[in-house]
């Protein structure tokens, strides 16, 4: 498969002695929009924290864009500034403007004059709708405003992959589809897309793939159709009956 | 009526009653204080000792019980419940304190101003009961400049006036350049600083005058050793703290090890250290001046500090912060230098103005060796045999100038905390 982004191969990994990812293996296509979805404490979020290197995985390989990332990657920020993140918790800096989030990484990381750093962060605070606040500092912004903003200053780096990391859990139910409705967009626009989320609706709509985890495993991996309509395994029945 | 007051509680029906009753009350009671501390009139003689002496206290008491109605709709009466009023315990609070007032600032103002002696030169010029000032007048330029020669003063004072010119423009430059200003304070301003030290105070070239720096002191020498301390203690704390935090061993357990070492130390042993062992280390025919190796000490000793102040703001802040730095693809020192020092320090602003204050209220710990600044300078002065017994005078005269230095600084830090304040 030459279109392959991401590929994870028999990863492990341990928090002390309690093993969090275990024997993961997974393979993420250009333009793939894969959602991880399963209980509290499955490792979700790690799995997706080490495709960029947050987390150090102990075993097995994890390759992204062609590069292996391990111990001995050098230059891990340039992955980074190629795979755009979301957290849970936005994490948007609160001592700069939303204008200066956005550009702080551009000037900084890509080296881009300001004016031009400028431009492409009105851009992408445009395509989140919300231009009219780029000089507000985040405190002063609603929480589906402040993820909203998360999402365009991890755009602006113009990455060729999106980790989404529960972006709709901290929120507000009103502000919950105003965060997806970006999502949504985001994913028409062909952007290869991991996303950890409960929103089985959003899910249904834009995954093509659909991973279920369970203490560290993956316990099944499905075309969001079959996912949905025929689970194979037990637990994902049980889990799907609680959700929906 | 009269029945009723003893009975029910003040109410805002009977407001007037109960307010004139109150006042009443507290009048007599401030007065018979009043009297009797300025003037030594017992109005309560008659009673027996016991009773004159808590009178004040029992009449201030029932006053400020008739007056305490809430929601009069008179400010003065409501302000006063509220703040100084709220309960029986706060209001003999309030009367114990304006009570102390009463009773002692009488003695102290007039020691302090109104038998004060300010006219005269000598000793024996001052002949009334209170602070002989013309000892601090007479002394003053010791307490300035220390021994520096007197024809030479100028130059401290062109040097100083340059810095803190060169200080107060940073208000009033443009927008524009505000991006050079942090790199400008960093660099520049040292340099400037130690030029015109270097230069202008101990001389030796240009035509000027050299001025060794045992004669150095006064108040001019704390600033110069509280200005170096200060600008190099704090990025070399900031570098400690990010060592102690690091994930190399070699790094992490130097900058612990180095913390731990000079905490532990008193700072006048560091001192006495840096006279008397430390020129034994040094190569034969080196020489480094007693003032630069009392900076040195003092810089090491609080960087120590500092360190553990930033290191504070470094472990409140969330490990979000970290993360989504990272996931942008910022490396170690853009991540800290641009997203997590800006903030960790605001967090501090706090912990980094005391440390800044016990710094300067630690200069005069040099005398160990032999430097004398404004305080060093005054326990010189009051041992002459000319001005004995000088002491309470020169030590309130070094209070007081401590007190303003560090009070403006502790401001200067209140406004710094609020002009970088992003909450809403």
């Amino acid at each position: 498969m030459s279109n392959e982004i991401i590929k994870l191969k028999a990863v492990n990994k341990w928090f002390s002695d309690f093993q969090v990812l275990k024997d993961i293996n997974l393979s993420v296509n250009q333009k793939e929009k894969i959602v991880i979805c399963g209980p509290s404490g499955s490792g979700k979020s790690t799995l997706i924290r080490c495709i960029n290197r947050l987390e150090e995985h102990q075993e097995g390989s994890i390759v992204v864009d062609g590069t292996e990332i391990s111990a001995e990657t050098k230059n891990i920020e340039l992955i980074r500034a190629d795979v755009g993140m979301v957290f849970q918790q936005f994490n948007l800096f609160p001592h700069l403007s939303i204008l200066d989030n956005c550009t702080l990484a551009l000037i900084w990381v890509k080296k881009l004059p300001k004016k031009k750093a400028e431009e492409l962060a009105m851009k992408n605070l445009t395509r989140v709708q919300i231009d009219d606040q780029a000089l507000k500092f985040p405190g002063q912004l609603s929480g589906g405003q402040q993820q909203r903003a998360a999402i365009a200053r991890a755009l602006c780096m113009e990455p060729k992959i999106m980790l989404f990391d529960e972006p709709t859990s901290a929120l507000d139910p009103e502000m919950i589809k105003e965060v997806l409705d970006v999502m949504v967009d985001l994913a028409k626009g062909g952007m290869t897309m991991i996303v950890v989320t409960h929103e089985m609706g959003f899910a249904k709509e834009v995954a093509d793939n659909m991973i279920f985890m369970d203490e560290g495993r993956i316990v099944e991996k499905a075309k969001t159709k079959d996912f949905f309509d025929n689970p194979k395994s037990d637990r994902t029945k049980l889990f799907l009956s609680q959700i929906l | 009526m009269i029945k009723n007051l003893f009975t029910t509680k003040p109410n805002i029906r009977s407001l007037k009653l109960y307010v004139s009753i109150g006042l009443i009350f507290l009048f007599f009671s401030f007065l018979d204080v009043f009297l009797n501390s300025l003037f030594d009139i017992n109005l309560t003689f008659f009673f027996s000792d016991f009773i004159s002496f808590f009178l004040p206290l029992t009449l201030g008491y029932i006053g400020f019980y008739s007056i305490r109605i809430e929601q009069t709709g008179n400010i003065f009466l409501d302000t006063i419940n509220k703040k100084i009023n709220s309960t029986s315990f706060n209001s003999v609070l309030t009367l114990l304190s304006f009570f102390a007032i009463i009773k002692y600032s009488p003695p102290l103002l007039s020691w302090l101003v109104f038998d004060a002696n300010i006219s005269g030169s000598t000793k024996e010029d001052c002949t009334g009961d209170g602070a002989c000032w013309v000892f601090i007048k007479v002394w003053f330029k010791r307490f300035m400049y220390g021994m520096y020669p007197n024809a030479e003063q100028w130059r401290i004072n062109t040097a100083f006036l340059i810095l803190f010119t060169s200080i107060g423009s940073v208000y009033f430059v443009p927008e524009k350049y505000k991006n050079y200003l942090i790199s400008f304070s960093i660099l520049g301003f040292p340099l400037i600083a130690f030029l015109l030290i270097y230069f202008l105070i101990s001389g030796g070239s240009f035509g000027l005058e050299w001025v060794e720096t045992g004669a150095w002191g006064g108040l001019s020498l704390t600033f110069i050793v509280s200005f170096f301390a200060l600008i190099f203690c704090f990025p070399i704390g900031i570098f400690l703290a990010l060592g102690r935090r690091s994930s190399l061993p070699v790094i992490k357990y130097s900058s612990i090890g180095f913390i731990e070492f000079w905490r532990g130390v008193p700072l006048i042993t560091v001192l006495f250290m840096s006279a008397v062992m430390f020129p034994m280390f040094l190569p034969d025919g080196t020489y480094m001046d007693k003032l630069v190796r009392a900076i040195i000490a003092i810089t090491l000793f609080e960087s120590a500090y500092m360190a553990e102040v930033v290191r504070g703001g470094l472990q409140a802040l969330p490990r979000g912060q970290y993360d989504a730095a990272k996931s942008l693809g910022l490396g170690y020192w853009r991540m800290n230098l641009l997203i997590i020092l800006p903030q960790a320090l605001k967090l501090v602003i706090p912990g980094i103005a005391n440390t800044f204050l016990a710094l300067i209220k630690d200069t005069p710990l040099i005398f160990v060796v032999g430097l004398l600044e404004i305080a060093g300078m005054i326990g010189l002065a009051k041992t002459n045999p000319k001005w004995l017994g000088m002491a309470t005078e020169g030590y309130v005269f070094a209070g007081a100038v401590f007190w303003v230095i560090c009070f403006s600084l502790s401001r200067y830090s209140q406004n710094l905390e609020k002009k970088l304040s992003t909450e809403r």
